[in-house]
């Protein structure tokens, strides 16, 4: 599992946002096209290609994609 | 006593009685004086809601277990009914938020077997079969989603309820011809397992919930309540039509 596919899939998921822009660090909540529907792909993505169902909650208390990405990696 | 809402005297089937608003309308339904036939899958569930069920003025209730995504389910369920004077349909499901490009084929049909295709054929199979009393009244458990309100996430389970919300006018037209009244309620949100999403978080929840004019969401009960005025005699007049309620969410909005 690499963290740079999975910045690669969570880059797929914006219309406005340079997918070269987006590295672990960046806090992606604060991205200016940020929507709660972004917030729902994240969640269907990471069932779609992780098999990992993450919670409303693991959004909220993420941070970077970095924060993210471990707890897909912790729940894989 | 003059009670024109009174349910006494007529029989009442109620889907999804196993849980949240199905539950809720059975158990109302009872305590109005029907007869109530309830049903759902789970049989445990479905045994507690049956004896809670009020028997004061010596009603006779029922219980039967039909998974309504069969037609098999559809098939057992009639076969055990007595003649009804209402039917109160809730039976519905919801499968994740997921945005339109993760949505496959499978959560399409699981959604529109259970929300729209049970419905329609449960009404088809009532009427053809005469289980129906003329006069009788049927209300369907709609939803403001995917008729009043559109959120994100949601497409499926709002076509499937706008798709249903068009078949109730349909009967109602159809169905006259015995005098039997179709309508819809739709509810915004309702405390039931159903919202129980863990896609969101109790703070969005919360702020959801200051969306409403009333500012929480709504209880199983009162849109059981609803239901009931719908069932009786007291709403005689009223027929192809939907009653929202929704705490003044849609008028906000
Ligand atoms: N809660 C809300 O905010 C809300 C808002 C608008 C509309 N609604 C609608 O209200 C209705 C009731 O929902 P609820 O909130 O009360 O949800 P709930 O507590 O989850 O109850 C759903 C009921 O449907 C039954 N059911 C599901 N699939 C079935 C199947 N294949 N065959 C037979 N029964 C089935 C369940 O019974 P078993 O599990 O025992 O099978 C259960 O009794 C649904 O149509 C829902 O879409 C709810």
């Amino acid at each position: 599992m690499e963290i740079q596919d999975f910045i690669a899939s969570i880059a797929e998921l914006f219309e406005d946002t340079d997918a070269n822009d987006l590295t672990a660090d960046t806090r992606f909540k604060e991205l200016a096209e940020w929507s709660s529907l972004i917030a729902l792909s994240i969640i269907a993505m990471v069932d779609e290609e992780y098999d990992v169902a993450l919670k409303g909650d693991d959004i909220r208390k993420s941070n970077t994609i970095q924060d993210l990405f471990n707890i897909v990696k912790e729940n894989a | 006593m003059y009670n024109p809402f009174s349910l006494n005297g007529k029989t009442i089937l109620v889907t999804g009685g196993s849980s949240g608003i199905g539950r809720a309308t059975a158990i109302e339904c009872g305590k109005l004086g029907a007869n109530v036939v309830v049903t759902g899958r789970n049989p445990e569930r479905l045994k507690g809601v049956f004896d809670e069920l009020d028997t004061s003025a010596a009603q006779r209730h029922q219980m039967v277990v039909a998974d309504l995504a069969t037609t098999d389910g559809i098939d057992c369920l009639t076969a055990a009914l007595p003649n009804l004077d209402g039917l109160s349909s809730n039976a519905g499901t919801i499968v994740g938020n997921k945005p339109i490009r993760f949505l496959n084929e499978m959560d399409i049909q699981s959604i529109m077997q259970t929300n729209t295709f049970a419905h329609v054929l449960l009404a088809k199979l009532l009427f053809k079969k005469k289980l129906l009393n003329k006069g009788a009244s049927c209300v369907f458990t709609v939803s403001i989603g995917g008729t009043l309100s559109h959120v994100p996430g949601s497409s499926i389970y709002g076509m499937s309820k706008a798709a249903l919300d068009s078949f109730v006018k349909y009967a109602a037209i159809e169905f006259s011809a015995r005098g039997i009244r179709c309508n819809s309620v739709c509810p915004g949100m309702i405390d039931t397992p159903l919202v129980n999403s863990p896609t969101l978080t109790d703070e969005d929840m919360a702020i959801d919930a200051q969306k409403y004019l009333l500012k929480r969401y709504g209880k199983p009960e009162e849109v059981a309540r609803t239901a009931a005025f719908l069932l009786s005699d007291a709403s005689s007049f009223i027929t192809g039509t939907s009653i929202v309620v929704d705490g003044g969410y849609t008028v906000n909005h």
